[in-house]
């Protein structure tokens, strides 16, 4: 392709836009449903009785968007895939709409659509349908991508932040910390002897092993904006009961834990892009807990608390020392401390 | 990790809980002047520990919760002059002056960018030369030494669009003010592990000289707070009030000379307005005659109010330690950490903070 | 009574020092320090060391906290030191 930087002409529909579509995207996210490029896919879905549909949507404007371990196109695709995954949905298909500034090189959006078109496989997903605009330089922070996905939620799956019951044990795949904080590492310049990446990647597989196990789960969230403190409460509010967690039972990998430690956050608020709490009645954490172990994205799941008819609508964290304090909902971004 | 791991060790903890317990015979309140202490105790829940006869009240030292209203709004002022490129620690952004904070001044339009260092403004300067960068300077002993050495640095470079705006305290005017004022019965001081790291552990003499009472300086571990805690009821015990380093690994008896002669250098005391505590004679710092050129104050000329309390706020009360966060009106009601009318809401040191986020369970 | 993390000092150059904190790196400035040499325990606060952290101290406190549980708990030793 000619150009070498996005100009607004490449979202006016023309010439440059078709080349854009065919030269970028097409290249990396060509598949039957999409390469007819109508103005929607059309396909058929085989819906047994009492199946349903899941639809989701999310937009991506992380900076910068390459870190270590990802991208905003791997972010893009995981975290529909995710939310969709989160309601026990299977993903089916995925679409993306970019929101380009002027200026932006296409080599990056190459870069960021090659990493779309990997992350999409390994979820065994496509893309099917797409948007792209271009905005004046300034408007737009580099590239902002919207994605939406629909899936199939099988009969009987009844997962939900309302579902949760005294008594379920609280499931946690695995470390967190590692999304947020390879972020923000690489936006402050801080490295590591060590690389701390960001664990994106698509939950699906986790999921539907969990559900192969027990499909009796009464939620799975990803603790994603506001970290896994925030998720808790959430879903502390959503179903009316008390939850308490054990800090010591909370995995943290030491990289995380010393660069929150340098810049004064708290790991329990930090975002994470490829793990899941899951809420499962006490009959079913066994199973669960070891269908997770079995699986790559799962070998360190751990329990971590439970789900009490105390406290309702309250967190509770048993501190390392023995003592309990409320885990509170992030207010506000978090800010670094001096004092 | 080296320094923190050992002293959050939780048996060692629960040791020094029993020797304050069999130790304690009298009921004692300490204060923690730090804001860094409130902090540390909440989160590590240590409150609910203690033998019910240690009382723990939260003192004034929080830089962020002693900026008055006034102060706040020459810095949204200047922050909102053309051309002008404020920078400033997170802790600032979200605190309500009576125009607004420095957060929603950002979303206005006003170019406010946190740093996590003073260098990190002067880095700022250096990539853009034909703007005004000022940095918000807040904090005490512990970050107005850094400063001072930022000030240095820009004048050896002559980095013509850098300037500081001072706010920065001093902490034993404070103490003296909350002491002299009687308003609060105090039987011993957690004094500022970090503070005291750069002015000396001589520094607290007063306390037991003028005042007699007990100060442990305690660094900000798990550990480091109930030695201090275990030495304060010690000495009230044994009514020997006396100035005890229990955070010996950092701290010396006569702190870090450098990083004095540096504030000597770059600073002037002068009397400072403290949110709750009014003017304080000699409590603020200013930048000297010869930095004259890096004083955001006298280079941005802007007209503010006095300051002004938001209506039934009791911050000032909190500061001094007369009121406990759950006993404002506000508290918890229209005064929010997603909605703080107060700066004690606001900071994360702020005690009203601390008490929500790390409510008792 | 502010966020201060310690760290190693790796390597020094000029008025700055390279730190690690659980393998973390960072480039502070030693403006504060100048005495500090590679080695050595930093204290860190907002890009600056304030301190350099004395071993000895810290292993002598820290060894406070094993004898009291050997001396039992009617000790009445004083933890650190006194300042006159």
């Amino acid at each position: 392709m000619p150009a070498d930087v996005i100009l607004l002409a490449h979202g006016s529909g023309g010439r440059l836009s078709h080349e854009l579509i065919r030269e970028v995207f097409l290249a990396h996210f060509g598949n039957a449903l999409l390469n007819p490029q109508d103005d929607s896919a059309v396909f058929p879905i085989d819906l047994p009785a009492g199946a349903r549909l899941a639809l989701t949507t999310d937009s991506y404007v992380v900076r910068p968007i390459f870190f270590p371990g990802g991208d905003i196109g791997t972010l893009a695709v995981c975290g529909t895939v995710n939310d969709l995954a989160m309601v026990g949905a299977r993903p089916l298909h995925l679409s993306a709409g970019f929101i380009l500034e002027e200026g932006l090189s296409v080599q990056d959006l190459t870069r960021v659509t090659a990493s779309m078109a990997r992350a999409a496989a390994d979820a065994g997903v496509a893309i099917v349908t797409g948007d792209t605009k271009v905005v004046e330089r300034g408007s737009a922070d580099g590239l902002f991508i919207n994605t939406a996905g629909v899936g199939v939620v099988a009969p009987g799956l009844s997962i939900s932040g309302s579902n949760v019951k005294p008594g379920d044990v609280i499931l946690l795949s695995g470390p967190i910390g590692a999304h947020g904080m390879a972020v923000l590492s690489q936006r402050e310049g801080l490295q590591f002897s060590f690389p701390l990446c960001s664990d994106c990647a698509p939950l699906n597989g986790l999921v539907a092993a969990m559900l192969a196990a027990k499909p009796n789960i009464h939620c799975l969230r990803d603790p994603t904006r506001g970290g896994l403190a925030t998720t808790l409460n959430e879903i502390a509010g959503q179903s009316h009961v008390g939850i308490e967690v054990d800090e010591v039972a909370i995995p943290v990998p030491e990289g995380v834990r010393a660069a929150c430690e340098l810049l004064g956050l708290d790991p329990l608020y930090v975002a994470n892009e490829g793990k899941l709490v899951a809420f499962v009645p006490p009959e079913a954490s066994g199973a669960v807990l070891l269908a997770m172990r079995a699986h790559p994205l799962g070998r360190e799941a751990t329990a971590i608390g439970l789900v009490t008819a105390e406290g309702l609508g309250r967190v509770v964290l048993r501190t390392a020392l023995g003592a309990r304090r409320v885990l509170d909902m992030l207010s506000g971004a978090q800010l670094p401390r001096i004092c | 990790m080296k320094y923190i791991d050992e002293f959050r060790d939780p048996q060692s903890v629960q040791r020094w809980l029993d020797r304050i317990r069999k130790r304690s015979t009298q009921p004692v309140r300490l204060m923690e002047f730090c804001g860094g202490h409130t902090h540390a105790i909440a989160r590590f829940g240590l409150r609910r520990l203690l033998p019910a006869s240690v009382q723990l009240l939260a003192g004034p030292g929080c830089p962020v919760c002693v900026t008055s209203s006034r102060d706040l709004d020459t810095a949204l002022a200047i922050a909102q002059l053309p051309g002008v490129i404020l920078t400033t620690f997170g802790d600032m952004l979200r605190v309500p002056g009576s125009q607004g904070s420095l957060e929603r001044a950002r979303a206005g339009g006003a170019d406010v960018r946190m740093v996590y260092s003073t260098l990190d403004a002067l880095a700022i300067a250096r990539s853009n030369p034909h703007r005004d960068v000022v940095f918000l300077g807040i904090g005490f002993e512990t970050t107005a030494p850094t400063v001072a050495a930022a000030a240095v640095q820009a004048g050896a470079e002559r980095l013509a669009n850098f300037s500081i705006l001072s706010l920065h305290k001093l902490t034993p005017p404070a103490m003296r003010a909350i002491l002299a004022a009687g308003e609060v019965r105090v039987s011993g001081i957690i004094g500022p592990g970090h503070v005291t790291t750069i002015i000396g552990a001589d520094a607290w003499q007063f306390l037991p000289r003028d005042h007699h009472i007990p100060c442990a300086i305690a660094g900000f571990e798990p550990l480091d707070i109930l030695q201090a805690i275990w030495a304060l009821v010690d000495m009230i015990e044994g009514a020997a009030p006396d100035v005890r380093n229990t955070y010996s690994r950092s701290v010396r008896p006569a702190g870090n000379r450098v990083a004095q002669g540096l504030l000597e250098r770059v600073f002037q005391t002068t009397d400072a307005e403290w949110r709750g505590l009014g003017t304080l004679a000699r409590s603020g710092l200013v930048l000297r005659e010869e930095f004259a050129t890096l004083d955001a104050a006298r280079r941005f000329c802007v007209q503010v109010g006095a300051s002004r309390e938001p209506a039934g706020c009791l911050c000032g009360q909190v500061l001094r330690g007369i009121t406990a966060p759950p006993e404002c009106p506000l508290f918890g009601k229209a005064c929010r950490l997603e909605h703080p009318v107060g700066p004690c809401m606001v900071s994360g040191e702020g005690a009203c903070a601390a008490y929500i986020q790390y409510g008792e369970a | 009574m502010c966020l201060a993390v310690p760290a190693r000092v790796l390597a020094i150059d000029a008025q700055e020092a390279e730190v690690e904190i659980g393998g973390v790196k960072r480039r502070i400035s030693i403006a504060l320090t100048p005495q500090v040499r590679a080695g050595d325990y930093v204290l860190i606060h907002t890009g600056f060391a304030i301190n350099v952290l004395d071993e000895a101290e810290a292993q002598e406190t820290l060894q406070l906290f094993a004898e009291i549980e050997a001396l039992g708990t009617q000790a009445s030793e004083e933890p650190g030191d006194e300042v006159h």
